[in-house]
């Protein structure tokens, strides 16, 4: 389908913006736990989403399990927002 | 030093204690709640009975957290609220004084009164520890039988057959959540669960729940009209869940189908509040009152009413209630105004199979747009939009998810969708392409905003 490949297009573009994130929409998530229970490193991405925050830590492997095994697409990959990535800078 | 009383451990309770806590550090905070597991994702329920989540996956926050909030906890029920004296009486015989209340005793499900129903065996899914009941019957039972509709239904359904139990569905009318799916929807979800080998009985009404020596042993019902003895080991119910509000009732507040609020969600008595599923709250849009069984909207009513017992000046606002689940494995967003607009008893109209509403529902989704674009596409693939004017206003997209959050941000963000209308509302229009085109020019040109 035709926005299939545009979307794609958008995708790469943000890959050149900045690299990718795992970005939630907190409003879509009911807490349940099914993304940390799924990390590989045990990073806590429930609490991520209920702070509305994208997963920035460097040890985050952008594996995509979260992502893929969230049943409310809760998540996704995108840019961080650019506070977000400025904060880690000055850690 | 101000004393906060909130009764209910769930999504709007700790949220509105969040909330407190953020605007007063001082303040003592106690949170009585008769749940012995206090507080966990009760949505994330069905996936610890479908066996894909561990239960201690679904506690939220660890012990320490409520430490550091200074959250105090009294495990006991309330019975009853004394609003002139501002006090409490707890189920252990305690009184207690407060400054200001919050009510977030949520929702129960609703028990249909055929006999039989003391049998161990009948089952609910409400609590953890209902849960836990479940998952320690389904042990030694081969086949069950699920009444009722909605989500909490399915997930009845799919969490009993991940178990290995063989699951008969009742449906009283001929099709699966009338009041939000339409008919297309229905069977796309009633086919999948075929496939998955559960049964699936029209027209069905349960009659008697039938037992020996205390416990389930088969279920009497009418199908089409004709009898029907079906042996099983549990019944299990979702025919609607009902608002927790006897301490309300007894207490004077003004209530109709729950807790009257308005937009600062303050009850009709000072310094009681109520949020969450026990809340009938002010939508301004519609001008109407209207009940969520939702989690977001449970957490924000939550927050505001905590901002607002803390001294803020807070206003909720419901805007368009959503909610993404799974139904028969298809992932599905239901979102906004996307009902046939048909009222019973004044207020919007269930369907057969619910008295009410439900968990994991509006009685929003259920009011009346405009007009309405669907379409089917690769397999089980839904897209179904409602718009009045040129914004839209309501969606159900089922199966592939690409357009979900597109959809979610055009309707909460009312995007003017004019130059679009026309292609949307002609006769086999390509829905997702024409949305897929659309939010792509959108995005470039708000790029900044949505990231
Ligand atoms: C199986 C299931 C699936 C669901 N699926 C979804 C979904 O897909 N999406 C979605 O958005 N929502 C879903 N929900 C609904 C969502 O969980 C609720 O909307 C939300 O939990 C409401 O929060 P609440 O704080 O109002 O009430 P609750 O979370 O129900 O908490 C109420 C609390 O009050 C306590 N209480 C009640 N009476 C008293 C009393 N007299 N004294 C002391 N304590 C009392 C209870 O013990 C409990 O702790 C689901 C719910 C269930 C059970």
């Amino acid at each position: 389908m035709n926005f299939r490949s545009i979307f794609s297009k958008t995708a790469q573009k943000h890959e050149r913006l900045a690299s990718q994130a795992v970005v939630p929409d907190p409003q879509r998530c009911v807490q349940c736990g099914i993304c940390s229970y799924n990390c590989p490193l045990g990073i806590d991405v429930r609490l991520h989403a209920l702070q509305g925050l994208a997963v920035v830590e460097s040890k985050c492997l952008t594996c995509g399990e979260c992502v893929k095994r969230c049943p409310r697409g809760v998540l996704r990959f995108d840019a961080a927002p650019l506070e977000q990535i400025t904060l880690k800078a000055a850690k | 030093m101000s004393l906060y009383a909130i009764i209910g451990s769930g999504a709007a309770g700790l949220a509105a204690a969040n909330a407190i806590r953020a605007r007063d550090p001082a303040g003592q905070i106690l949170i009585l709640t008769a749940d012995p597991h206090v507080h966990y994702s009760r949505p994330g329920l069905a996936y610890v009975l479908s066996g894909e989540l561990p239960e201690k996956q679904v506690y939220q926050f660890p012990r320490e957290f409520f430490a550091r909030q200074r959250f105090e906890f009294v495990q006991s029920g309330v019975q009853a609220i004394q609003t002139d004296a501002h006090t409490l009486r707890l189920e252990d015989g305690r009184a207690l004084r407060y400054d200001r209340l919050l009510i977030a005793t949520g929702a129960t499900a609703a028990m249909p009164e055929p006999p039989g129903m003391q049998l161990e065996g009948v089952v609910k899914l409400d609590s953890m520890a209902d849960c836990q009941h479940i998952l320690n019957l389904a042990r030694r039972t081969r086949r069950a039988v699920v009444v009722g509709g909605g989500i909490t239904a399915l997930e009845l359904v799919e969490g009993l057959a991940a178990r290995g139990v063989e699951v008969h569905y009742f449906l009283r009318g001929d099709r699966y959540w009338s009041a939000v799916l339409d008919e297309v929807e229905s069977r796309i979800v009633e086919r999948r669960l075929a496939h998955d080998g559960v049964e699936i009985h029209y027209h069905t009404n349960l009659v008697e729940v039938l037992g020996q020596k205390g416990r389930v042993t088969a279920v009497q019902a009418e199908e089409n009209g004709r009898p029907l003895t079906l042996p099983c080991q549990m019944a299990a119910f979702a025919i609607g869940i009902q608002p927790r509000m006897e301490l309300a009732v007894q207490a004077g507040l003004k209530v109709q189908r729950g807790i009257i609020v308005d937009d600062h969600l303050r009850t009709s008595a000072p310094d009681v509040f109520a949020a969450g599923d026990v809340a009938q709250v002010f939508d301004a849009q519609s001008g109407q009152y209207l009940l969520d069984s939702l989690w977001t909207p449970a957490i924000q009513q939550g927050r505001a009413a905590g901002a607002n017992m803390a001294g803020g000046d807070v206003i909720y606002e419901k805007k368009f209630p959503f909610n993404v689940t799974r139904l028969a494995g298809l992932v599905t967003t239901i979102i906004g105004r996307v009902g046939k607009g048909e009222t019973a008893g004044g207020r919007p109209k269930g369907d057969a199979d619910v008295a009410g509403i439900m968990r994991g529902d509006s009685e929003l989704w259920r009011l009346s747009p405009e007009a309405v674009a669907a379409q089917t596409y690769a397999g089980d693939n839904r897209l179904r939009l409602y718009l009045k004017d040129n914004v839209m206003v309501g969606a159900v997209v089922m199966g592939d998810q690409t357009l979900s959050r597109p959809i979610q941000v055009l309707i909460q963000e009312q995007v003017d969708l004019g130059e679009l209308r026309a292609a949307l509302l002609s006769d086999n229009a390509d829905l997702a392409r024409l949305l897929g085109d659309f939010w792509e020019g959108y995005q470039v040109k708000h790029a900044a905003k949505i990231a």
